[in-house]
């Protein structure tokens, strides 16, 4: 169930503004990756560019290739509604569906993709998401009481719950910690962790200690000065990246010597 | 941290400069407000009660000189030797031809906001917004007229189609004649409420947080799913409050139903045959000739289209309480 990601000269625009520039990077499958950067540099938007969420945007637009095992999501033809129910995502601030229970929170996306399960089925599905979420004891009590009653941590877990429910092939991360206490962080992260046993999973942090405790391999993104597109300047193995990256940007940045 | 900076023990509060910080200053400009907001507050409470006085006392009048029954009644001669009179006829043409626009406005309208909202390139969606909002602003007697000049023969081959299909109900029976009818009340108050439900609907459909859209989008949801998913749940309260403000227009709604209703004190069956009439249009036709008891009547009848409308908003507050834990206000 996870595949791996090919980018090749991919750019980002808004509008005529050029946030990204000819990125080209592989992510493994079954491992986690996480983008790190000051803010600015891009790293969102070139991680929303790997489900094509970035042409939601109001004049969004993207050129060049991303491709999942051998799919080019930007290839004519492909539905980005598609390539979204194999790319999960899961945002900086926790967005469970307000007006729905903590179950259906975790069963819209199965209602979504059409093949309507048996009660018992979904309930299957429901569990063993919630389950891999690490929330089950939680919340198995309570899954008809809004997800909006949850804690912050909580949500965040129930959003990682729902992603995961539709089995995608790889799993986005926008920060997903930057809203959440210490204790909820090292519950995520002990989660990633266990699911990238099962997903591909890409990660944007701010948090280095986060980067170096979770991913395998990281990739430091810059830029040249504000207003310019941001830009890869290296992808490595984490341990290598903060230890003894190639570049000394990543270096001056790892250590704080930077902007 | 550095803590040297914080002191072990914080000074004692400077009781021995009071100049600064106690005594009461006395700021002309704040007691001018507090003096013209209490005075507009208690000036609004005032006139409520005054209205609402006015309105009881005038009515105990009317009703306890109506030799019938007030509220079952089909009739409207207060000025006889025994004055009968009763708004059931009235209610009733209220209440059906305000429901009718509502039936017909409120789906309309929602339709249009969430084109405007989600649907439409940016370059349409303002001129849309402002043509919409235009139309709220055109007086209701140009409605009348339109409606009685256009709507009302242009709607008789509608009536005769409905008729033959679905005159077996009663409800649709038309026989033929000028289609002055509630049915034809509750389509051009469908129109004139048309604005203020699609204005009110396309502002809360615009302040729908983005994050909630994209938790949708993000798993795959179509732009449907995520109006389903997100939209229409966060927007369900103003949906529910723009109806009601639509509903309070329709159903006082005088100049347009009285150029357009040809009235009679009677409850049909058929909506679409002429007849019946509402508590505003009766009013409107009936005062300039009233005699003060007559006036007084009328000023019943306006009592019960108030306490109408009261209930009306109550049930709409209760309705957008029941599921506020649910309602994206917490979220």
């Amino acid at each position: 169930m996870a595949k791996r990601i090919d980018v090749s000269g991919l750019s980002a625009f808004y509008g005529s503004h050029k946030a990204i520039d000819d990125i080209s990077m592989t992510v493994e499958p079954r491992s986690v990756t996480a983008f790190i950067g000051p803010s600015g540099c891009g790293k969102s938007t070139f991680l929303r560019t790997l489900n094509r969420m970035h042409e939601v945007t109001p004049g969004g637009r993207v050129e060049g290739k991303v491709l999942l095992d051998d799919e080019n999501l930007y290839a004519s033809g492909v539905d980005p509604v598609a390539v979204r129910r194999t790319v999960g995502m899961v945002f900086q601030r926790p967005n469970p569906f307000p007006t729905m229970s903590i179950f259906d929170n975790v069963a819209a996306g199965l209602r979504l993709n059409g093949d309507v399960k048996k009660k018992s089925e979904l309930n299957d599905v429901v569990e063993k998401s919630l389950k891999g979420a690490n929330l089950w004891n939680e919340v198995k009590d309570r899954l008809n009481k809004p997800g909006s009653g949850l804690s912050g941590g909580q949500q965040q877990r129930l959003c990682i719950a729902r992603a995961i429910a539709v089995e995608p092939q790889v799993l986005l991360m926008d920060e997903p910690c930057s809203a959440l206490d210490p204790i909820s962080t090292l519950a995520i992260e002990d989660l990633i962790g266990e699911l990238k046993e099962r997903f591909t999973i890409v990660i944007v942090t701010h948090n280095m200690q986060q980067a170096a405790r979770v991913s395998d391999r990281t990739a430091f993104f810059n830029l040249a000065a504000v207003g310019e597109p941001g830009k890869l300047v290296e992808i490595d193995e984490t341990e290598r990246i903060f230890s003894n990256p190639s570049v000394q940007d990543t270096e001056d940045y790892i250590s704080g010597r930077f902007g | 941290m550095d803590t040297s900076a914080i002191p072990q023990n914080p000074p004692p509060a400077a009781p021995a400069a009071p100049s600064e910080v106690s005594g009461k200053a006395v700021r002309p400009g704040d007691r001018i407000f507090l003096g013209l907001s209490r005075g507009s507050g208690i000036a609004l409470l005032v006139i409520m009660a005054a209205i609402a006085a006015f309105l009881t006392y005038r009515s105990v009048l009317a009703i306890q000189g109506d030799k019938a029954n007030f509220f079952t009644t089909f009739e409207w001669d207060p000025s006889g030797a025994e004055p009968k009179f009763g708004i059931a006829v009235l209610a009733f043409g209220t209440v059906v031809s305000s429901i009718i626009a509502m039936i017909i406005a409120v789906p309309v309208a929602v339709g249009i906001a969430l084109f405007i909202s989600h649907y439409a390139p940016r370059k349409l969606a303002a001129p849309l917004g402002y043509v919409i909002d235009l139309l709220a602003a055109v007086p209701s007697i140009i409605y009348g007229l339109w409606g009685a000049l256009f709507l009302v023969p242009h709607l008789t081959g509608l009536y005769s189609w409905l008729d033959s299909y679905l005159g077996w109900t009663g409800i649709f029976s038309y026989s033929q004649g000028a289609a002055r009818s509630l049915f034809t009340v509750g389509i051009l108050l469908a129109i004139m409420i048309l604005p203020i439900v699609t204005s009110v609907s396309r502002e809360v459909f615009l302040q729908v947080p983005k994050m909630h859209e994209e938790a949708a989008l993000a798993l795959g949801a179509t732009r449907w799913e995520v109006i389903r998913m997100s939209v229409l749940p966060f927007g369900r309260s103003g949906i529910i409050s723009a109806s009601m403000l639509g509903l309070g227009r329709a159903l006082g709604e005088t100049m347009a139903v009285a150029t357009v209703l040809s009235p009679s004190f009677l409850i049909g069956l058929s909506l679409l045959d002429p007849g019946g009439g509402t508590f505003a249009q009766n009013i409107a036709s009936k005062f300039s000739e009233a005699d003060t008891f007559g006036q007084d009547a009328l000023i019943a009848s306006g009592l019960v289209l108030f306490v109408i409308t009261l209930l009306v908003n109550g049930a709409a507050r209760l309705i957008i309480a029941r599921r506020k834990e649910y309602s994206g206000a917490n979220a």
